[in-house]
């Protein structure tokens, strides 16, 4: 029997939420972790940049733990072999988000250039390898992976690390870079909104090419029919999303620009769930080892319980994470933090950003 | 090493590495949270600048403990991939829970603290910090919940096709007597850590009559703190220990090292045995009479269950086997844990005693014990989790799974070997960093009084950035 049950179902779709708003999330916060060397050219508007996320990356990281403990409390299966069979790459996200997640606080600890430069190379370093292979990851997942009767997967790092998997990589970098661009150009003024425009821009543009490209291999390479169809639609709406942004920009829609963003992302990973529907992971090796959600499932009475306490408590989440934003919705420039106020950098201020503004 | 070996070091270090953090955070977080309210509340600037310089400790200490928490939730899979569907049903629970009621909660909530300085009003930014230190103290729930189930499984059955263990009851999970007793442990646990870290940097202030005004304030709030604190650590682990006897016999034979049953038995004090796995009789063994039966049953006479007896019921119960574990580690763990918090007791009594004079501020002796005594919380609290977690051997869910049992078997001993060395070298570098910030911290000291202020005026430091990157 393949089918799920009704609530193996929806804690399926609820996984799928947490991970959803993981990458909408976080995603930007990854692309703004890599452009604060290319984009701030001094500490302020360093500072400036940083700021815009400071308030808010470790609560949109947190998404990501609750999709952990979500995954291990409705599907200790699907924990316990994903995990474990993803065993190096997960090592390298969770390296990863190490050093970034420190690199925050410890980069204004101290005053020295070098100091600085280490944890910025940290922070930019840290968010491109974790937004490079949760790509990398979930390509796998949709493609499957070489795994035996006991459902654990028997592949090496490097049998991941084939070229479909490493343009679902490629997705993600660019959909989160650009993603962090759109999110400063809502959050940024002066020099720094120029800047993030323009990142915004061309990113945007690789990533809409590199996403349709994915969607056409993972049409071409494998059977498609039933849900994988509307998967597949999903994703080329996702696309479509995708593409519409530099409109948005043009016309100077920001808001709209970063909400066109989020449901790419969005779509992106509703459609890659879709998809994986009723499996939680496929074999490679045959497909009656593959690893359906109805193996993988707790007890009926635990998603009952976990159920009760995501509608008790989701709603209440929701409401202060927004509210966060909400209090920090201002935008930021290099000049909120220009650093010693002496008459001669306050004047070095001035003429400054007089010099940069003529110059672009 | 053979693989078990080495996923259990991995364990271990990465969890006794969070573990510095983890109480540290906790005590800190209730600790500033006072100290805001104190602010609020008397509008008396000593206490803003309280705030401030003990925040910064707070923000490393979470910073650090954030960071490293990320590999808990996932290492569970990672290593412990049969464990993870024998449990799952039943210890998934309270993770997510943690997750959804207490993660979420203190990673938001401490951005809001850190960036809402001058931005929010301060009522409200009064409540960031304390809803801050509310979701410490209730991931610590949730956690001692999960991990109570471990040492004392209960509302679960097993499922007849696939063995593994099913969730039956989640209010006797979240409401099971172990975890009862090892929540208020490790809270007031984790209220020590953060007040003896308290008594022992303004210690070092008054060592050298620097800011007084803060740090002779900070040492006399916290010294009555701590005693409280400590006090009641101790009060509940008597509670666990009794229980303990009552529910894992054997992790409490093996603390006292007691191999044969004994009526009225004697506290071993010092206790040597040959260098090996089960000595099975000891060296030396100095003991006050009578006192651990006192202890263990509340009556001179009592009786409490040797190694050997133990070992034979749960032969009896689950087969031929070892069912003891090392000895000498949980011997000496017990002792080194309530030796810890014995000093701290003291310290804290002596540094009450001089509070009614001003002898506290130049009681150099008391200083310097102060500052030396930070690291004994962090000596209690390892040795605590490390006789709890050992003495459980050899199973991982006392009675149902042994440890041996509950790896993952798709993981090379080489994966393990590569995750365990990038684990120590990155944590080798937090903690050399974290070391060092604390450090600078302490030399830099609390900002001066707004009185003398450098600045020049009209142009001030946004308020946020007193303590954001």
């Amino acid at each position: 029997m393949r089918e799920p049950s009704f609530l193996q179902t929806v804690w399926f779709a609820l996984i799928g939420v947490l991970w959803v708003g993981y990458f909408v999330l976080e995603g930007f916060d990854f692309g703004v972790g890599m452009l604060v060397r290319a984009l701030g050219r001094d500490n302020a508007e360093k500072r400036a940049l940083i700021h815009t996320i400071g308030p808010v990356w470790d609560g949109n990281e947190v998404w990501l733990l609750t999709a952990g403990g979500a995954t291990f409390a409705a599907f200790p299966g699907w924990y316990a072999t994903l995990f474990s069979g993803f065993y190096l790459a997960l090592l390298l996200i969770l390296l990863a988000l190490i050093v970034r997640g420190v690199s925050f606080e410890f980069w204004g600890k101290e005053d020295s250039p070098r100091w600085r430069a280490a944890w910025e190379w940290a922070l930019a370093g840290g968010s491109f390898l974790a937004a490079l292979l949760w790509g990398v990851g979930f390509a796998n997942i949709v493609h499957g992976v070489p795994m035996n009767a006991h459902h654990e997967v028997t592949a090496t790092i490097w049998d991941l690390l084939h070229p479909y998997a490493l343009l679902g990589g490629l997705v993600t970098l660019a959909l989160f870079l650009a993603h962090g661009a759109i999110f400063l150009t809502l959050r940024t003024r002066g020099v720094l909104l120029e800047r993030a425009r323009g990142v915004a821009r061309w990113s945007t543009r690789v990533a809409v090419v590199l996403l349709a490209g994915f969607i056409a291999w993972t049409a071409s390479d494998q059977a498609v029919g039933g849900t994988k169809v509307s998967a597949l639609a999903l994703a080329a709406l996702a696309v479509a999303s995708a593409a519409a942004v530099p409109f948005a920009l043009a016309s100077r829609r920001e808001g709209i620009a970063f909400a066109l963003s989020a449901g790419a992302i969005a779509l992106l990973f509703v459609g890659l769930f879709v998809w994986l529907y009723p499996d939680a992971l496929r074999s490679t090796t045959a497909s009656a080892f593959d690893l359906t959600l109805r193996q993988a499932s707790s007890s009926q009475y635990t998603q009952i319980v976990m159920t009760v306490v995501a509608v008790l408590l989701v709603p209440v989440v929701l409401a202060y994470q927004g509210w966060t934003y909400w209090v920090f919705r201002h935008r930021l420039g290099g000049d909120d933090f220009e650093g010693t106020p002496t008459p001669v950098a306050v004047l070095e201020k001035k003429l400054g950003s007089a010099e940069r503004a003529s110059s672009t | 090493m053979n693989t078990l070996e080495l996923a259990r070091s991995q364990f271990a270090i990465t969890t006794l590495f969070h573990f510095i953090f983890v109480p540290m955070s906790i005590g800190l977080a209730s600790w500033v949270a006072l100290c805001q309210t104190l602010h609020f509340a008397t509008g008396k600037e000593v206490y803003l600048r309280m705030t401030r310089f003990w925040g910064k400790f707070l923000l490393i200490s979470i910073a650090i403990g954030v960071v490293t928490g990320i590999v808990q939730e996932f290492q569970f899979g990672m290593n412990w991939a049969e464990y993870s569907r024998y449990v799952g049903d039943v210890f998934g629970a309270p993770l997510a829970m943690e997750g959804l009621a207490a993660f979420f909660l203190e990673s938001t909530f401490i951005g809001l603290w850190i960036f809402g300085w001058g931005r929010l009003s301060p009522k409200v930014h009064l409540a960031t910090i304390w809803l801050t230190a509310i979701g410490t103290v209730l991931s610590a729930y949730f956690i001692l919940a999960a991990n109570s189930w471990m040492q004392h499984p209960v509302g679960y059955r097993l499922n007849p096709i696939t063995h593994h263990a099913r969730l039956t009851d989640i209010f006797a999970v979240l409401l099971n007597s172990t975890v009862l007793l090892a929540f208020p442990h490790t809270i007031f646990g984790a209220f020590t850590t953060g007040g003896s870290l308290v008594i022992g940097i303004s210690a070092w202030y008054l060592l050298r009559q620097r800011d007084v005004d803060v740090f002779s304030r900070s040492i006399r709030m916290a010294l009555p703190l701590t005693l409280v604190a400590v006090f009641l650590t101790m009060g509940f682990g008597d509670g666990q220990g009794r229980l303990m006897s009552v529910q894992q016999p054997m992790k409490m034979a093996s603390a006292e090292a007691l191999y044969n049953t004994t009526k009225g038995a004697g506290l071993s004090l010092f206790a040597v045995g040959p260098f090996e796995r089960h000595p099975e009789r000891l060296g030396v063994d100095v003991t006050l009479p009578h006192v651990e039966s006192l202890i263990a049953t509340l009556s001179w006479d009592g009786t409490v269950k040797g190694i050997n007896q133990v070992n034979a019921e749960e032969e009896r119960k689950y087969g031929p086997g070892d069912y003891a574990p090392i000895i000498g580690v949980t011997y000496w763990t017990f002792r080194l844990m309530i030796g810890a918090g014995v000093l701290i007791f003291l310290l804290a009594i002596a540094g009450l005693a001089l509070m009614p004079s001003r002898r506290l501020e130049r009681a150099r002796w008391f200083h310097r014990a102060a500052l030396a005594a930070i690291v004994l919380p962090i000596v209690a609290n390892w040795s605590g989790w490390i006789f709890t977690e050992m003495g459980r051997q050899p199973w991982v869910v006392y009675g149902l799974l042994k440890t041996s049992d509950a790896r993952s078997a798709n993981v090379a001993s080489s994966s393990i070997i590569i995750s365990l060395t990038a684990y120590l070298l990155v944590y080798g570098v937090l903690t050399a960093i974290g070391a060092r910030l604390f450090v600078r911290e302490i030399k830099h000291g609390p900002a001066a009084p707004s009185g003398d202020g450098d600045g020049v005026p009209g142009e001030r430091m946004p308020p946020d950035l007193a303590l954001a990157y």
